[in-house]
């Protein structure tokens, strides 16, 4: 029996990590819509939670105004600008892109960008320094080979 | 030349190093509010006192005023409760919205710690707190007479912020007056 009750109690944390309303939805559609929208809508007042996963009075209430523009029959994009007028861009986990979120978006880009520049310039530089080394063996005279190869040779010989 | 390369590494480690200590310094609970300079948001609700009045947002405008969102399930709120009857008794306008609460116990509330608002609007469900982009009392807005939201602080109003927001509602004010001569 005890066995059983700590059986069962492990499963409880796992149960409860979303709040749990019971909403009715005329299909299986307008389910799934709710769920992607309350998944990528954030919860104002718990930063990093969206609305589906936070317990907060707020999130709640959104979540309870998402099910009635829902089964009014509001569209998603409706729905996102509706929250996005009252709490900003904030609520979105995916932010749009404008003047504000441009280093957001693009900075990634630029910085691979600047990475393969540097890289191709470090490369060429490198080439440049090895050809000018072949230059130099190709600068030396014939009697000026022939003492390198005996310096060489010499020292193999010790 | 080649010696200037050598401190870039430094320059980046600097730039990152202020960007970050000024991240240390931002308090990411403060969001913008998306509502600032737009009209105070359409209602029809009770008064709190007369269950049977219904105010809309045309009993707010007239004046500059403070918007105070509060309940009395809000610590918070009672703390910054002896400030706003000091900003009435400095002749300030305070309207308040009874967000999510219960008529009884706000009036009792009032009645045991004084009564700083001209107007209190019963929110019960919290609809105006909805539109409004309430996301945790207290909040306070500045609107101006024609009732456009012109400044929103989240959090208790202390000291130090009604400074600044006295600031705010003198130079409404001043331009109240500019625009009646």
């Amino acid at each position: 029996m005890r066995k059983l009750i700590a059986l069962c109690l492990l499963f409880v944390p796992v149960l409860s990590w979303a709040a749990i309303d019971t909403y009715e939805f005329k299909d299986e559609a307008t389910r799934e819509r709710f769920k992607q929208l309350t998944f990528e809508l954030r919860c104002p007042k718990c930063q990093n939670q969206n609305l589906q996963d936070s317990n907060s009075p707020i999130a709640a209430d959104l979540r309870n105004e998402v099910y009635k523009m829902l089964t009014d029959g509001s569209d998603n994009d409706e729905i996102v600008d509706f929250m996005v007028a009252r709490y900003g861009d904030f609520v979105l986990y995916k932010p749009p892109v404008n003047k504000m979120t441009y280093v957001l978006w693009y900075g990634p880009f630029v910085l691979v960008a600047v990475g393969i520049v540097v890289m191709l310039v470090i490369s060429r530089k490198r080439k440049k320094v090895s050809k000018e080394g072949v230059d130099l063996e190709k600068q030396l005279s014939e009697d000026e080979s022939q003492r390198l190869k005996n310096i060489l040779d010499g020292d193999r010989n010790d | 030349m080649r010696r200037l390369i050598l401190f870039i590494p430094l320059a980046i480690f600097l730039g990152i190093g202020v960007f970050l200590f000024r991240g240390l310094q931002l308090d990411p609970t403060e969001l913008p509010s998306a509502l600032l300079n737009k009209p105070f948001p359409q209602f029809e609700l009770t008064s709190l006192y007369e269950e049977d009045k219904l105010l809309t947002e045309k009993a707010l405008i007239g004046e500059p005023a403070l918007v105070n969102v509060w309940a009395t399930w809000c610590p918070s709120c009672k703390q910054e409760h002896a400030q706003l009857n000091r900003i009435k008794a400095e002749g300030y306008k305070v309207i308040g919205i009874n967000y999510k609460d219960d008529r009884l116990k706000a009036k009792i509330w009032l009645e045991k710690y004084l009564d700083p608002y001209a107007v209190n609007v019963f929110d019960p469900k919290g609809s105006l707190g909805l539109d409004l982009g309430v996301y945790g009392a207290p909040e306070t807005y500045v609107i101006d007479q024609q009732g456009v939201i012109r400044y929103k602080h989240v959090g208790v109003v202390d000291e130090k912020v009604w400074a600044q927001l006295k600031q705010i509602l003198d130079n409404l004010q001043q331009g109240k007056q500019v625009a009646l001569q």
